[in-house]
Formats: C-alpha cells, structure tokens, sequence
C-alpha cells in the first residue's frame, strides 16, 4: 500500500541486532535504551502516520556525552542513526527504518540558562518549542517562532525542520531565532556552532545546520533569541464572498506599508470544520476568512486596525469581527490553531505544505480545487496568506487505500502545481520521506548533486536519516579535495 | 604559476559565466571574484591573477512589492536596488554598508558584494543581517555549473539551505549570479534618542534596557568621547509618526536616570547612522588597522576595558554587541590580545582593514575548532574542488 519506498534493510545488521543493543547498553544506563519490540514500536512513527517502521533499537540519552559515545560508537559500527525530537513531523522526517537506531533528545530537556540582558536561552535539545516561552514569559518575554504543534516539538525538531508558525512574516522563522548550537557529528565528534553573539566567525555553518533534517548532526544544545513581547496584540476577523477579495486585501495591506504580526487565511471547508469544533463565532456565510493580527501599544493597534478595516471595506469585505476582549481574542485563534486537530476529528488527511507567490493565490486556489475535484476528493484550506505558505489538507479515509493512493496523487499534484508557479515544495515541514521523490521538480540535477556534496562534507558514508530529502537513486559522495598548491595561497 | 598576465572576465550572462569557470578550471588558473571592488581590501590577499567580475550582470529581474520580494543580477548596485525599493516606499530591512569611506576606494558597492559579504548595518541586531534576508541564490560552482538554491519565496525549507552558505562566503563558494532579497516597508519617519557623556558601561546599560523594552529599538549605538568631545550614546525609534513620538516619550521616562536625551530628528541623525554603518564613526586614522568584534552585547564593554592597552579607538553597535576597534598595524596588529579577550567571552573578531603583509600573516578571520575548520574545508572542495574561487581569502587552503 505504502507509496513511498524504504531502502530495504541491511540484513547483516538486522542480524547483529542483539551485539549492538549490548554495545549501547554499555554506554548509557537501562532507562535510556528501548529494546523491546513492544516498547521499540511506540517509536515507528511520527506524525506522518502512515508509514511506519520499526527500528533496530532506540537510545535516549540524557547528556551530550552520552550522545557522543553512542554516535562514536554507531558510527564505527556502521550503523545508520535517525535522530527523533518528539516524533511531530508531518512528512515523515522521524520515521525510523529497521537497520538504523533512532537516538531521541526527549530526555535532553532542562533550560540551561536564561539571559534577559542579551535576550538569549540557551537550552538542551529536547525543550519543547513551548517550554522556553513558559520560562521566560514572566518577565515579558517569548521565543517567537510558534508552529501549531508547539506544545509537543521540540527545540531539536525545530531546528532540524527550520520551523515557522503564524507570526513568522514579522518575527522570520526558526533559523532567525537561532544563534548557536552545540552538536554531535556522525563521528561523535562535539562542536559548538555560534553562541550569544551575533553572525558566524566563518562561513554560515549555522545557517546550514537549521532545516538539515538531522543529516549533518545530531543537535544536544540550542542559544535562541527571546524577545521582548509587544504590549498587547489583537486580531481582527474579515469574512469574504470570494477569494479574490481576500487576496487582494492582503496585497493591499502590505502595499499600504503594514505588516501585520500574522494573517492567516481559510477557506469555506476549513471555516466549516473549526467552527464546528471551537465555537469561536467564525461567519459560516462566506467563501473566505482572514485573520489578521496586530501588535503594539493600545494607540498603535487602533491605529493599525483602522486602517487594515479600511482597507478590507475598499475591497468588498462582508463580515468584520473585531476582537474586544482577551477571551474572544483567544476564541478567534482556537480556531485557527486547532484546525489540523479538528480536520482530523472529520476524516483523515494529509497536510500539505507548499509556497507559492502571494500574487499567485486565487488561481491557485482554484487549481487545488480542480485537482482535488478530479480524485474525487475534498480539500480544506488553511495558510498564512502574509507569506504564501499554503496547507491544504487533503481529506480521505485511511481504512481505504486506494483513497489513501488518490490523496497522496492529488497531494503531489498541488506540490507540483506550487513550484510551477515560481513557488516551492515546504514552506515550513521539511521534506522527510514526504516530498523526497518530488525533490527533482524543483531542483536539477546539478542543484541536488551540490546539495548532496555539502551533506557529504558532513556524513561521507550517508548514515545519519539517510532515507529522507534526496531521493533514494542517485546519491553523490564527498568531493576529494585538490592537493594544496606549492605557493603559498 | 607560468603565466601571470591579469584576465579580466566580464560575463553577461549566466552561461557565459559558466563558460569563464570552466576554462579557468581547465587552464588550472585560480579567479579572483569581483563585484565592485569596494572591498578589496577585506580578507586574506589571494593569489588569484585573474579577474571574474559581475559588473556585465545587472539589473532588477524580479520586483514584487505586494509580496515584499525583489530580485536582481549580482552586479546590480546596491544603489539601484535600493531607489528601486523607495520608490514603492520599500526598503531592505538590513542597512547595508557602503565600504567606500573605510576602504579609501572608489567604485560601486553591488548586491552581489553585500550577499558575499554579509555586510549589516545598525539594524542587524533587531532585524536580522544580510542572511536573514536573503530568500534565494543563483551561483556558479567551481564545476562550471549554474546553481540555485531557495527562490522568491519568503517561507522555503525545500532542501539544504545553500542560500545561507553563500551569504558571507566571501566568494570563496562560488561566482554568484543572482540574488533575491524580502523587503519590508519603508518606515514612515524615525527619531533618535541621543545621550551624552555616559561611559561604556553605562552606555550599554542604557542600550540593554531599552532593547529589552516592547518600545522596537532599531538603533542602538554608543560613540566613546574622543578630543574632548562628550560621549555621544544613540537610540533609533522608527514606524508611523504617532507611534514613534509616543514611544520616544515613555523610552526617554524609563531612561530618565541616563539623563534627558537630545531628539534628533530623521535627516539630522541618518549622516551619523550612515558613519556607525560603514565603519567611519570610530574616526579611524588612515594607517590604523580597523577590527570588528562581535560578542554577546552586555560583554562590549568588558572587552573593550580589556583591550585598553592595544585599541586606539573604538565604538559600538548593535546594543554593545559589535565593537568597532582601531589597532597599530605594526606586528600583529593586536590579533593576539584581541582574539584572547574574544575567546573569554565567546564571539568572534575580524581584522577588517589591515596591509596585506599583516592580513596576509594574521588571520583574518575567527579561527576555527579543528572539527570546524576540516568541515570548511570539506564544504569548499565541494563547490570549489580545485580552489579556483579567492583561494584563501578566508581561510589558508579554502
């Protein structure tokens, strides 16, 4: 049933199982190695949770030393590694395979230091996104990136992924929040990338590092900025009878020299859906919805809000909902924020995640329409439509494959359609095993062969999530370097 | 090397830059790469004979201010770019710095130069540098291959993150042929906040408070006295006209123990913002070695108290976070004490302006950990095998 292939399993590994299993229990204690095949199972999957896979075993460490020994080891053992944060990734950037080890951060999870002066965290790898918020907010501050599954993923998933969230078109997303990271090379190696301060001594490791997908390293530490908060945010709800109207209101706001903290947008369908669950008085009469959010002090935000609503009555706006008190600003982004959740309580879906050029968005729309209309299916549509990161979610029913196939098609269909239009295939989730073999639609070989060659530079031998972003075929080892000149350089 | 005479390659296009890496490939002749050469004097002297320029790669090939993303050939003034963007009342978020003053040089500073260089202004410290700003690349590889990586999308997690690579790479990754930016809108007017007289550490404990304050600080500098002028400590407020008069009111408030601060309106200030950005507000005297040190901000002053004995003069940007620092460029010029006081703190120095002799015999940029400097290395050889592209500008054997 599985569309997406695995490499098929190294069976002499598979056969030394028991020797490796003794060889990592000699190197961290009981509670930190799962080798039961019942308790190896809870890790098959993430949140791409059709595809699943057992791995040969799993190691939790607790410190970098740890993770250090155990990579020194795996490594001179040949054994490929998957290392997992919380297991939250939507295109399968987690998921294990039977010959590798799955080295998890979860018990890496104490905020180090906080540094309000120099607006810094520095925390271990498996602090959730959420936690480091919840450490500092007391004294006004935030960690700004903020994905919908915040509350679970962890800092190391983030940083693997390049996470983004509803406020990155103010805030950027995770590799602008980032200023260092220590990490455990495929060697078992330790390097400290970055730190308090700001920009890279050399060439840009750090930035290379962020949206790696855990193929360069496996990250036990992260300095991250924190910010102090705005002195209030409140959000703003537009409903539309077209999405033209919507998208051009978007165009024009930002014309008009705004840039709101957020706007998101959803369709009918999803309107429908989160309605149903959160109660949070979205119009149910509209084609289209925006929220739109702003920041700053009570002068600022009226100011703002007067004239983002005047802006959205020049372009046929239906519905106007303004936010007066906390808790309807919080029914507003219940919403919103529980959309996948509550999509998942009507049917089963995928969540796709391309990027397409704003300008772009009401052809786009209807294309996804026409493709979904064509597999027979149902999408509902959820973006932040500030950035043109669009998530439709394809609906099917998992207990039929031949749907589940369809969905798959008409997800790949709509990526495709997204890099055709000067977009591209993740604006925020990574590629994993998801979007793997629709790399070469947007990369040539010559882009992917360079790519490859950088991974390399890191993990000659491909040991570290090697069945994730580049396609399976056609891998490129490191390049041997030129001898040095006899002339000084 | 047998011949020496100087190639100068101008491609015009992206497949005639190609054509040039690959016959300089084949002839085994390393290319120095060129924007607009204003900053020729940054990094170590390489022994490249031959010219790659981006001067026949200009123009605007992309501009859409609805979705705050432009883009142009790497050749292309940053000049051009920027006017381009006012325009549509839009602006690179990043201030770039113009070398020219620094660098005693004429010519042109390009977008192409400020992506290699990762050259940031005042701003960086709120706003991101270059690299954050920077959404996708075109380059060509020591292969003779035309690369792209990101695109014109502000939200792209599609694959290695090459783009960030490339942007301050200085040339040493690859002829880059195309650059594409996000913009943000031009605020509509700014105001600076100006104290005087603090010394440095209290300067930075002004800055500190005020960054950590809601109020959005895009400014935040401090110019030690020097020939018996007071010391001059900056703060920039900018967006709409009502918001920054409110906000100047209540940051002044919160700041009343630093004394009542001076307010410069936006044409007043911007020449002593444009001289903290290019390096020049320090005062350097011709000869002297000019240093930039980054470190977490609250350090600055320490640091700079610790290098009394080496620094002629020095300044600071970025809440205390960058400290422009001026040496004698005899001997080491300063790099041992330098690179001792950064190692105590964590951060790193670069010896921005130096005689070639000095910048060819002291590193001129951080040194690396021993893993680093081999994963450099290895990322090199994978664009650049045969180190055709400023071999050694950053590093001896890169």
């Amino acid at each position: 049933m599985s569309a997406i292939a695995f490499p098929a399993p190294d069976p002499s590994v598979v056969a030394r199982r028991a020797s490796i299993v003794a060889g990592l229990a000699a190197l961290v204690p009981p509670e930190c190695l799962v080798d039961s095949e019942d308790e190896r199972r809870a890790f098959e999957t993430d949140g791409l949770t059709a595809y699943r896979q057992v791995p040969l075993a799993v190691v939790l460490p607790r410190t970098t030393e740890e993770v250090s020994a155990v990579m020194r080891y795996l490594h001179r053992e040949g054994i490929k590694v998957v290392p997992r944060g919380a297991g939250t990734s939507l295109c399968g950037g987690a998921i294990p395979q039977p010959d590798a080890v799955v080295v998890g951060v979860g018990k890496l999870n104490k905020v180090l230091e906080i540094d309000y002066p120099n607006r810094t965290a520095r925390v271990e790898a498996g602090v959730t996104n959420l936690a480091i918020t919840g450490a500092v907010s007391h004294e006004g501050f935030f960690y700004a990136p903020d994905p919908s599954s915040q509350l679970a993923c962890t800092i190391a998933g983030n940083i693997a992924m390049n996470s983004g969230g509803a406020h990155c078109l103010k805030y950027g997303v995770t590799t602008n929040n980032v200023l260092g990271v220590r990490m455990v090379m495929v060697d078992g190696t330790v390097v400290d990338i970055g730190g308090q301060h700001m920009d890279a001594g050399g060439l840009d490791l750090l930035g290379l590092v962020v949206g790696s997908e855990g193929q360069l390293g496996v990250v036990t530490e992260a300095t991250v900025r924190i910010l102090r908060a705005a002195e209030g945010a409140q959000p703003v709800l537009f409903g539309f009878d077209s999405v033209e109207e919507a998208g051009d209101t978007v165009s024009a706001i930002i014309g008009a020299g705004i840039v709101p903290v957020a706007m998101e947008y959803m369709d009918k369908v999803a309107i429908e859906i989160c309605e149903a669950f959160a109660h949070a008085g979205y119009p149910l009469d509209v084609e289209a919805m925006l929220i739109i959010e702003v920041e700053g002090s009570p002068d600022d935000m009226t100011e703002q809000l007067r004239k983002i609503i005047a802006i959205a009555r020049q372009h046929g706006v239906k519905t106007i909902k303004e936010s007066r008190s906390a808790a309807e600003t919080a029914a507003i982004w219940k919403g919103r924020k529980s959309a996948f959740g509550a999509t998942g309580r009507v049917a089963d879906y995928i969540c796709m995640d391309g990027t397409i050029p704003t300008g772009r968005l009401p052809e786009v729309l209807r294309r996804i329409r026409q493709i979904t209309d064509g597999y027979g299916l149902k999408a509902a549509n959820v973006f932040h439509a500030g950035d043109g990161n669009l998530h439709p979610l394809v609906l099917y029913d998992i207990n039929d494959p031949a749907e589940q196939e369809k969905a798959e098609e008409a997800g790949n269909d709509i990526l495709k359609l997204c890099v055709e239009v000067g977009g591209c295939l993740t604006g925020e989730h990574g590629v994993g095993i998801e979007k793997r073999d629709l790399m070469r639609y947007q990369f040539d070989k010559v882009d992917l062969d360079q790519q490859m060659r950088v991974r390399a530079a890191f993990d000659p031998d491909w040991l570290l999530n090697p069945a994730k972003v580049f396609p399976l075929d056609g891998r490129v080892p490191a390049t041997p370097r030129a001898p040095l000149p006899q002339a000084a350089e | 090397m047998s011949e020496t005479r100087m190639s100068l390659h101008t491609p015009a296009t992206e497949a005639e830059a190609c054509d040039a890496v690959a016959a300089a490939r084949a002839a085994r002749r390393p290319l120095s790469l060129q924007g607009g050469g204003t900053r020729a004097g940054l990094g170590r002297p390489s022994n490249a004979v031959d010219v790659l320029s981006s001067a026949g790669l200009t123009g605007i090939t992309l501009y859409e201010p609805s979705e705050l993303v432009i883009g142009a050939r790497a050749g292309t003034p940053v000049r051009v770019l920027e006017a381009t963007l006012a325009e549509r009342g839009q602006m690179l978020p990043v201030e770039p710095a113009d070398h020219r003053r620094l660098y005693g040089r004429q010519g042109e500073p390009t977008v192409g130069g400020l992506v290699a260089t990762n050259a940031s202004g005042p701003r960086r410290f709120a706003a991101g540098a270059v690299r954050d700003h920077l959404i996708g690349v075109r380059v060509v590889n020591g292969f003779g291959d035309a690369v792209k990586s990101g695109g014109r999308v502000m939200k792209n997690v599609t694959g290695l993150d090459l783009v960030k690579l490339e942007c301050g790479a200085h040339g040493t990754l690859g002829f880059l042929t195309e650059v594409t930016f996000k913009v943000v809108p031009r605020p509509e007017t700014a105001l600076t906040l100006l104290f005087s007289g603090l010394d440095d550490a209290r300067a930075v404990a002004a800055l500190t408070r005020s960054i950590g304050t809601p109020f959005e600080v895009t400014g935040a500098a401090h110019l030690p006295g020097a020939g018996g002028a007071p010391a001059r400590t900056l703060l920039r407020l900018d967006g709409f006209a009502s918001s920054v008069a409110d906000r100047a009111t209540r940051l002044s408030a919160l700041l009343a123990e630093f004394g009542a601060p001076e307010r410069l309106a936006e044409g007043v200030a911007a020449p002593l913002w444009d001289d903290i950005r290019d390096g020049v507000a320090l005062g350097a005297g011709r000869d002297e070695a000019v240093w930039r040190v980054s470190v977490a901000p609250t350090r600055g002053p320490a640091v700079a108290a610790r290098l009394a004995g080496v620094a002629l003069r020095h300044s600071f940007d970025w809440g205390g976070g960058l400290i422009w620092v001026t040496t004698d460029p005899s001997g080491d010029a300063g790099a041992s004490s330098i690179r001792a006081a950064v190692a105590e703190v964590g951060g790193h120095a670069t010896l921005v302006r130096a005689p070639d002799a000095v910048r060819a015999a002291v590193d001129v940029f951080e040194p690396l950990a021993p893993p680093l400097g081999a994963v450099t290395a290895a990322i090199k050889a994978s664009f650049d095998p045969d180190r055709l592209f400023n071999p050694g500008r950053m590093y001896g054997g890169v």
